[in-house]
């Protein structure tokens, strides 16, 4: 979920009133955000610079609310818009509509894209916001704005980056390009000298900021560049704008630009920067479009703020809540949340026409209309009611069986443990003498560390690791654990399937290996069934790597399916897991007895 | 002397106490009977005990042999010895030094001293004899000494000075009948024994006053994984309340199952590489149900079911890509799925508890697996109303009857709402889960009917654990660097008791 810092006092100016910090908790818990944290300027630049609390750092006292708000609630991510949704919520204020000034179609600016555009990055969207006016806090916003929005719905850039200029160091009209780097000169934000591409993606890889941007463009045989018909770069998408068009607080008239691989983002984006910030317009509330003229010659007008219209019932908007309300009553929630809505005529039942607005492009099926009637009538307040389907309860055989044997198997004496099923190659394998078999065991591709690189194909190493962390225990240790290891299996769908796994493990002085052999004795003898049975003698001599030899051999049924194994663990194995002392380990195949 | 049982000794001092006589030094009363003074010492302290008899405590030091006097006095000096060794003819110093040992030094030194013995002329090596009969006057003061006399300073002075004595406190008693006196008492027993059993001599037995401040003994016994005591219990309270388990034995999982068929978006952060575990092998699901696969991609691209969707390009290589589930929800979605193939329709509740993996950070209180408890009901008109009756029914099972509930985001749940408890313990309220009702585009495309919803919670079995037993770091708790000892000593889980 993101977090946005916002000042105390701002908002409160924003809201129109001062709340307390538990007044103001209270309505975040109703609004569904969530005050995460009370800090300040200092503390936070002290944290950044990891200064103890006496660190003298250059910043404010003012206090900061850290708020923390819903994933799809782009219209939150700055101190405009939630002030805005809470008062509205709290019914100080209707919700603005946010519209398109109207200008004659031929003073409108254009924006021309080119075709080589397509090989990297498609599209692009754009608008004005004339006569801004900016203050040190209003400019902040807007330059946090983008950044929340670049982290989140954006994908860091991936999907969707913003550019935003003053326009009244430009002229239009712009073109977006693709062009090789080699071709492409600019001096770029925050710099003096002028770069070619290809030497300013260099340059940044030591850039901590923008470092993690450059692998959107970079083995592209073609940057996305935007001009104006001056050929000033505006900016080198999505890495970085240009110095000439920089915005400052004297800015008066704002171009934004949103180049993406994503349309609907991309419209998304442009939509909440200028629904947030017209608000600082000298007509508030308007935003001058920009005509984009695709290389087919398609014409499309930028932002597109029109509201998404959709009709609903009465009872599907309160029927999956469970209350009863009349369709004035749902409105009124309704306009809480932002939403325009108005009855509709109708014979039947009654049903509501709802208005969703640009800024709300997180509501997709009449359910979400559902949940903001539900937060605007409070959770809380929902009257509480049972199900009223008869069911009949029960446990999955395997679940039940394995409970039995955990049962039985700390009956004898062991004590249980849980261990982690992700482990290190090494782990797995090599420390017990076993050879990575790549057609067993399932590799994770992304692991942090080396603790998860595989999943586990057999409890052994888990126990024994185990084992060394208790390695003081006071003797016999005598451990177990009931769980699952995963093996490839290109029978199932996802060519991966898990097993279920006994596993003991004795540690003494001595090897205990006739213990274990009895413990083995009486799970045979429990798990006896017409169609699980054992001969008279179920041990076979084996020889495999982890264990001594002669003292190891594997569990057989009569019909000579192996259903498990056991040995006296290998000095070498013991030596690599740090255990000083002799054990023997038993793992039995759990699925194969039920 | 005659060996004398401890209770043939208890026997005579009762007698002796009961016929009137008294005990003013249990020191000879001790040699009266024949026995050590510590034999006697120790039925005195047993009765004392009981205050069968009443003790004065005599305390004194007195001068006793040591080793080498105590077989002075029973052989003789080493003087007298060396003297009633040498034959009429006389002997070589070899011969004697063979037959005395340690002492021959010594005792040719005094006895020369003494002039008890002599050399022939011109032979050292030859010893005599010089007198008939001697008076060993050292055996005879050690003896005195030993049965209680007191000797002359000179002589004690010349003893110590031997090294033949030594000082030592000696304590006796004085004793008469007690408060509680018997003549005879009976025998107090520590234990019942088959003996006493088969004799039914059990009738006359008298306990021994036990020690409880004692320890019992530590029984060899197993144990069972505290975490795991926990998931049984919130196991009972799912299936007194109708639910069925669902197979989650399957870690391994496609992310169609795992997101897309949740309508989570393919570019939700929840499914970059920081957040999941995706595998290197198997990399990708083979098989997807085609039917469904087709409707779930509309759903997101253009939406349907009453959605507008997400808008965006949806990727099959994407959905194929396979991953340790993230949430059992991706079970759920599978059973959902099942469940929506069989016709008629037949409301469910559903559970799990079982692994699901977060490629996060480890720290005090996140791990890279974990487990999930989820529960979910599905049926004709189910509503927010009933979400939150059953969540009440549930987690006052767990404890916890006070419950808020606040607005939240899941991109498959709508409404959504993070369950809140009021815990007493720290004074306020702490987040216990999330719920919401599963989402239309989720639920139509499997062919559920329209009008049945889905209401679910989940939880994770590790945080209530640890609010439950005050353990603050999760690896405490779960994984190889738990304690045995926290696992020997840990109480019964008594949720589900109340």
């Amino acid at each position: 979920m993101p977090t946005i810092n916002v000042g105390r006092d701002l908002l409160h100016v924003a809201l129109g009133r001062t709340y307390t910090q538990e007044e103001f908790e209270v309505l975040c818990f109703a609004f569904g955000i969530e005050l995460d944290d009370v800090t300040t300027e200092k503390a936070i630049m002290r944290k950044e610079k990891h200064l103890d609390d006496d660190g003298e750092v250059d910043a404010d006292e003012e206090v900061i609310y850290k708020i923390e708000v819903a994933a799809n609630r782009y219209d939150l991510l700055c101190l405009e818009g939630l002030a805005r949704a809470l008062r509205v919520f709290d019914g100080t204020e209707a919700a603005p509509m946010c519209k398109i000034s109207s200008i004659p179609r031929n003073s409108m600016i254009q924006m021309f894209v080119k075709p080589q555009t397509s090989q990297i990055r498609p599209y692009v969207v754009c608008a004005v916001l004339r006569g801004v006016t900016f203050d040190e806090a209003r400019y902040n916003s807007f330059i946090d704005l983008q950044d929340k929005l670049h982290q989140n719905i954006c994908r860091k850039r991936t999907l969707v980056a913003i550019g935003t200029h003053d326009l009244d160091t430009l002229k239009g009209p712009f073109s977006y390009e693709a062009l090789p780097p080699q071709e492409i000169n600019f001096v770029p934000l925050k710099q003096e000298e002028s770069f070619r591409a290809d030497k300013l993606m260099e340059f940044y890889k030591s850039d901590m900021k923008l470092k993690k941007f450059l692998h959107i463009i970079e083995n592209s045989p073609v940057y996305p560049v935007i001009y104006d018909s001056n050929r000033t770069v505006l900016s080198l998408p999505p890495i970085i704008n240009g110095a000439h068009s920089a915005i400052t607080l004297k800015t008066k008239n704002v171009f934004i630009e949103c180049t993406a691989t994503d349309l609907t983002k991309a419209k998304i984006v442009l939509n909440t920067m200028v629904t947030m910030f017209s608000e600082y317009c000298k007509n508030k509330f308007e935003v001058e479009p920009v005509e984009v003229v695709s290389h087919d010659g398609t014409k499309t007008i930028y932002p597109d703020l029109s509201c998404y219209k959709m009709e609903v019932s009465l009872s599907e908007i309160v029927g999956p809540i469970g209350i009863s309300l009349d369709e004035t009553q749902v409105i009124s929630l309704l306009n809480k949340m932002q939403l325009q809505a108005e009855s509709c005529p109708s014979k039947g039942e009654p049903r509501i026409a709802v208005s969703v607005p640009p800024t709300r492009s997180d509501i997709l099926h009449a359910r979400d209309l559902v949940e903001d009637v539900a937060i605007a009538y409070g959770y809380n307040n929902v009257p509480k009611s049972k199900p009223k389907c008869m069911t009949i309860g029960g446990r999955q055989p395997l679940n039940r069986f394995s409970d039995k044997l955990r049962a039985e198997v700390a009956r004898a004496g062991y004590m249980e443990v849980l261990t982690f099923i992700l482990c290190s190659r090494e782990e797995n394998f090599d420390m017990l003498n076993r050879t990575h078999d790549v057609n067993k065991a399932v590799i994770i591709a992304n692991p942090r560390t080396s603790e998860f690189e595989v999943v586990r194909t057999s409890l052994m190493s888990c126990l024994l690791k185990t084992l060394k962390h208790n390695i003081d225990h006071p003797r016999p240790i005598k451990i177990f654990e009931v769980g699952d290891v995963v093996t490839l299996d290109s029978s199932r769908d996802v060519g991966a399937s898990n097993n279920r796994r006994l596993a003991a493990l004795y540690c003494n002085s001595q090897s205990g290996f006739e213990e274990i052999m009895g413990l083995v004795d009486r799970i045979v003898k429990v798990v006896r069934a017409p169609h699980v049975k054992f001969g008279q003698n179920y041990y076979v001599p084996t020889n495999e790597p982890e264990f001594f030899p002669k003292r190891q051999c594997k569990i057989v049924t009569s019909d000579g399916k192996q259903i498990g194994y056991l040995g006296i663990v290998h000095a070498e194995v013991l030596r690599k897991f740090g255990i000083p002392d002799p054990c023997t380990f038993v793992e039995i195949d759990v699925e194969a007895l039920l | 002397m005659a060996d004398k049982s401890s209770s043939d000794v208890e026997a005579s001092l009762l007698a002796h106490l009961n016929s009137g006589g008294e005990v003013p030094d249990s020191r000879s009363y001790a040699s009266s009977l024949g026995v050590t003074h510590g034999e006697l010492g120790d039925v005195i302290k047993s009765l004392s005990a009981f205050r069968i008899v009443e003790t004065a405590e005599i305390t004194k030091e007195t001068w006793v042999l040591t080793e080498e006097a105590k077989g002075y006095a029973a052989s003789g000096s080493p003087e007298a010895q060396l003297v009633a060794a040498i034959p009429p003819e006389g002997a070589s110093k070899d011969v004697l030094k063979e037959k005395l040992g340690s002492i021959f030094d010594i005792g040719m030194k005094t006895a020369a001293k003494n002039k008890w013995i002599g050399f022939e002329k011109g032979n050292k090596d030859l010893v005599f004899r010089k007198v008939d009969t001697i008076n060993d006057e050292l055996q005879e003061q050690l003896k005195r000494l030993e049965s209680g006399e007191v000797l002359s300073d000179k002589m004690i002075d010349d003893l110590k000075r031997r090294k033949l004595i030594t000082k030592e406190k000696s304590i006796w008693y004085a004793l008469k009948k007690g408060p509680q006196f018997v003549a005879k008492r009976k025998k107090l027993a520590t234990d019942v024994t088959q003996e006493h059993l088969r004799s039914g001599d059990w009738k006359d037995l008298e306990f021994k006053e036990y020690n409880f401040g004692a320890q019992g003994q530590p029984i060899a016994i197993g144990y069972v994984q505290p975490l795991l005591e926990v998931r049984e219990e919130i196991q009972n309270i799912f299936l007194q309340m109708g639910f069925s388990e669902m197979p989650t034995n399957n870690f391994v999982e496609s992310s169609f199952w795992n997101f897309d068929a949740l309508f989570q978006p393919q570019q939700h952060p929840a499914r970059d590489s920081h957040d999941t575990f995706f595998l290197e092998a198997p990399a990708a699901t083979k098989q997807l149900p085609e039917d469904y696969l087709e409707k779930v991609k509309e759903v997101h691209q253009c939406g349907g079911y009453g959605s507008k969707g997400y808008g965006y390009d949806w990727k099959r290589d994407e959905a194929e890509k396979n991953l340790l589930r993230t949430h059992t929800t991706a079970v759920s979605t599978r059973m959902l799925y099942k469940l929506a193939q069989e016709k008629p329709f037949a409301p469910k509740r559903y559970y799990s508890i079982d692994r699901v993996f977060r490629n996060e950070a480890v720290d005090r209180t996140h791990l890279a697996e974990f487990h999930q408890i989820e529960g979910l009901i599905c049926d004709y008109g189910l509503t927010l109303g009933d979400l939150i009756g059953v969540l009440e029914d549930f987690f006052s099972s767990l404890g916890m009857s006070k419950l808020r509930f606040k607005p939240a985001y899941n991109p498959y749940t709508e409404p959504s709402m993070e369950i809140f408890s009021y815990h007493e313990g720290l004074k306020k309220w702490v987040e216990v889960g999330n719920s919401g009702m599963f989402r239309p585009e989720m639920l139509l495309p499997m062919g559920l009917p329209q009008g049945v919803n889905v209401i679910a919670w989940g939880l994770s079995l590790e945080r209530p654990t640890m609010i439950l037993y005050g353990i603050d770091n999760i690896r405490d708790l779960f994984g190889p660097k738990v304690d045995f000892n926290l696992i020997k000593s840990n109480p019964l889980c008594r949720l589900g008791l109340q």
